[in-house]
């Protein structure tokens, strides 16, 4: 009990509470390292960007959120899914291209739907979904819902107009939403050094007048306590805030790069994967005698199971069939368009 | 029947329609305080209020992006560019977002949104402000794309457009907004895919849409001193395209000139090209004729302009090449 109240005291979270985010953390870090594999058999094709390494900012910050509030992402967005609350078998199996996947095997690894969830992609134009999200917190606040919005984006993103666009609109218009620049510090393969005039992303706030915040993104605690402050703003007085959370991408910018070579050295890696933040929140639960190293081990053994389910589920579902080539184009039903087009 | 102009029959429609759902705003660059730059939403901003009608910065694709937003979770907006020249910094919100929305979604998400404005060229605007983009438009599967010649026309496809649960592309003719025409003040639609005979004729088909349809319909009149009969079809939608009724006309008068404002490279004139040879070739009797924009960007001399604008004159000569008249 005692235990319980010092972390409390450190965020206000019940044993139950931090034991689910650390659950959630590794859940996602074998998930994506079973997509890993997954690709690696050709299971799963094209682009597949995992998040492994940067758990805390997905799970620090959708554990503040009500169920029925929305989030956006970029295409790096698998765990996001996971934490939101949409069943990890669907979203292996959108992985597979198969039918029983979260888009029905025709959206893939890059847009992850799920609105019965309140996940609205999944979108693969580097910061083209920050105006999307800037629409939804504009709907929200027309239609006057408590929700918040999420958006997260990479900070390759806050060079493009579509993000200045969107800080001003929601600024002038006071429309909740709260964008959370996961500054992983490589785009693909170019430091931000190299591509940002700006170091310190949140400053970029200051030119909107919107409330910012710069945050240890491997700590989920840290990042948990700063976006909580942003959604209380957001649901309680409709303004956005910046959020940049400082965290580190341990593999290659999608499954067909490489970890590290050109643009980062092997050293550099291996420096961060110390500050590993699943292993960093477990030790902070373990000193607060929270869970022990048995503990660990049974909790991953459950996220394991969930993911080989995930994996089972995909592999056993059925490819989506060849009608759905032309399904969902529009609303009502459409296509072929010319006779040499297949006629499924 | 009220005689009206075009620029008040699209205001009637987005006023009809914002009473009738309280989803429906409109959203653009000086659409409430400035009451549009063409005046097409003159009185809204008194009538429904700063929620309703919302100026904007000068943000086209932030409020583009904005409305898809919107629309995904399930309000209905309707987007006005101030010109569609200003939509290409926008375009990457309609062809990645809009477009590909309810696909990559699995369908589940659908983006009911009318983005509108005026299209083409106006009167020496210059190269960057007289562009005529519904070819471009036309090219995405999910997209929809409407083009009004009358007043009547556009209110009743308007508000189609304005109910319809794709993202419809609704380009407006900016020098069509102070023609007149008869609207009725009963309520009605227009529905969206449904092509309309402008001018029934025998011997050569006209296909047109927007203020080419004008252009078509005075070239038809003089040809008729001619004794050519020429059938004017206005095709309205150019996604869906109403394939039916251009292939029944064709089908009756066996030659046909498509006239099109836009450049003749994969312009949309290309596309009627393709699917008449494939559909009615049988039926020809002579090769598919198309009058074009001029091949350039526009020029802002008035003389230079005007040659690269279709004309009549130059509708009558193709006329007279697929009737063999010459």
């Amino acid at each position: 009990m005692a235990n319980e109240q010092v972390i409390e005291r450190l965020a206000g979270l019940s044993s139950d509470q931090a034991l689910d985010i650390l659950y959630k953390m590794l859940l996602g870090r074998r998930f994506e390292e079973r997509a890993a594999e997954m690709y690696a058999m050709q299971k799963i094709g094209g682009f597949c960007h995992l998040y492994i390494g940067q758990e805390a900012v997905a799970v620090g910050a959708i554990s503040t959120l009500q169920p029925d509030d929305y989030v956006l992402c970029s295409y790096r967005e698998h765990v996001h899914a996971v934490v939101k609350g949409s069943d990890p078998q669907r979203i292996m199996a959108e992985l597979f291209g198969r039918e029983t996947g979260l888009s029905k095997g025709k959206g893939g690894s890059m847009h992850l739907f799920d609105v019965k969830n309140g996940l609205l992609g999944g979108h693969a134009i580097v910061g083209g979904h920050i105006p999307l999200a800037t629409g939804v917190a504009f709907a929200v606040k027309y239609l006057e819902r408590p929700q918040v919005v999420l958006c997260f984006f990479g900070e390759a993103a806050v060079n493009i107009g579509a993000f200045h666009e969107s800080l001003n609109m929601a600024a002038l218009w006071k429309l909740p939403v709260v964008y959370i620049c996961e500054n992983n510090r490589y785009g693909m393969g170019t430091a931000i050094e190299r591509a940002s005039a700006i170091y310190d992303v949140a400053q970029r706030a200051c030119a909107y007048d919107v409330a910012s915040e710069t945050v240890d993104g491997m700590d989920v605690l840290a990042v948990r306590d700063a976006v909580g402050r942003a959604v209380a703003l957001a649901r309680r007085e409709h303004l956005p805030s910046l959020i940049e959370a400082r965290c580190y991408r341990f593999m290659g910018h999608s499954m067909s790069d490489p970890v590290h070579g050109h643009y980062r050295t092997k050293q550099e890696v291996e420096e961060q994967k110390l500050r590993d933040p699943v292993r960093h929140f477990f030790d902070v639960l373990s000193a607060q005698g929270l869970i022990d190293q048995k503990g660990l081990e049974e909790m991953d053994a459950r996220a394991r199971k969930v993911v080989e389910d995930s994996v089972q589920f995909a592999d056993s579902s059925p490819q989506p069939p060849p009608k759905a080539l032309f399904e969902d184009v529009y609303s009502e039903p459409y296509g072929p368009y010319t006779k040499s087009e297949p006629r499924p | 029947m009220p005689l009206i102009t075009y620029r008040d029959a699209l205001n009637q429609a987005l006023r009809e329609e914002m009473r009738r759902d309280p989803r429906v705003f409109l959203m653009g660059e000086e659409v409430g305080i400035y009451q549009g730059a063409y005046k097409v939403s003159r009185g809204l901003m008194q009538e429904f209020g700063e929620r309703r009608v919302i100026d904007t910065p000068i943000t086209e694709e932030g409020f583009t992006g904005v409305g898809v937003g919107a629309a995904m979770v399930g309000l209905r907006p309707v987007i006005e560019m101030m010109t569609w020249n200003f939509s290409l910094v926008a375009i990457d919100q309609i062809v990645s977002g809009a477009a590909k929305m309810l696909y990559m979604s699995g369908g589940q998400v659908k983006i009911p949104m009318v983005i509108r404005g005026p299209g083409g060229a106006a009167h020496q605007l210059g190269a960057q402000h007289s562009q005529s983009l519904e070819a471009w438009y036309s090219h995405v599967p999910g997209l929809k794309v409407a083009m009004a010649a009358t007043p009547y026309d556009a209110k009743g496809l308007l508000k189609s457009a304005i109910r319809d649960d794709d993202p419809v592309m609704f380009i407006e003719g900016e020098t069509l907004y102070g023609s007149k025409g008869e609207v009725p003040e009963e309520e009605y639609l227009v529905p969206l895919g449904v092509a309309d005979v402008k001018r029934p004729g025998t011997d050569v088909t006209l296909f047109a849409w927007s203020k080419m349809v004008k252009v078509a319909l005075d070239a038809a009149e003089q040809l008729a001193g001619d004794d050519v009969s020429c059938e004017v079809v206005d095709l309205r939608t150019l996604r869906p395209l109403d394939r039916q009724a251009i292939l029944d006309s064709v089908r009756r008068t066996n030659r046909c000139v498509v006239v099109e404002e836009g450049w003749p490279y994969s312009g949309v004139g290309a596309e009627l090209a393709d699917l008449i040879q494939r559909e009615a070739f049988d039926d020809l009797d002579a090769p598919v004729e198309r009058v074009t924009g001029a091949d350039v960007p526009m020029p802002y001399a008035k003389n230079l302009e005007h040659l690269a604008m279709p004309g009549p004159e130059r509708v009558i000569e193709a006329v007279r090449r697929v009737a063999y008249l010459d």
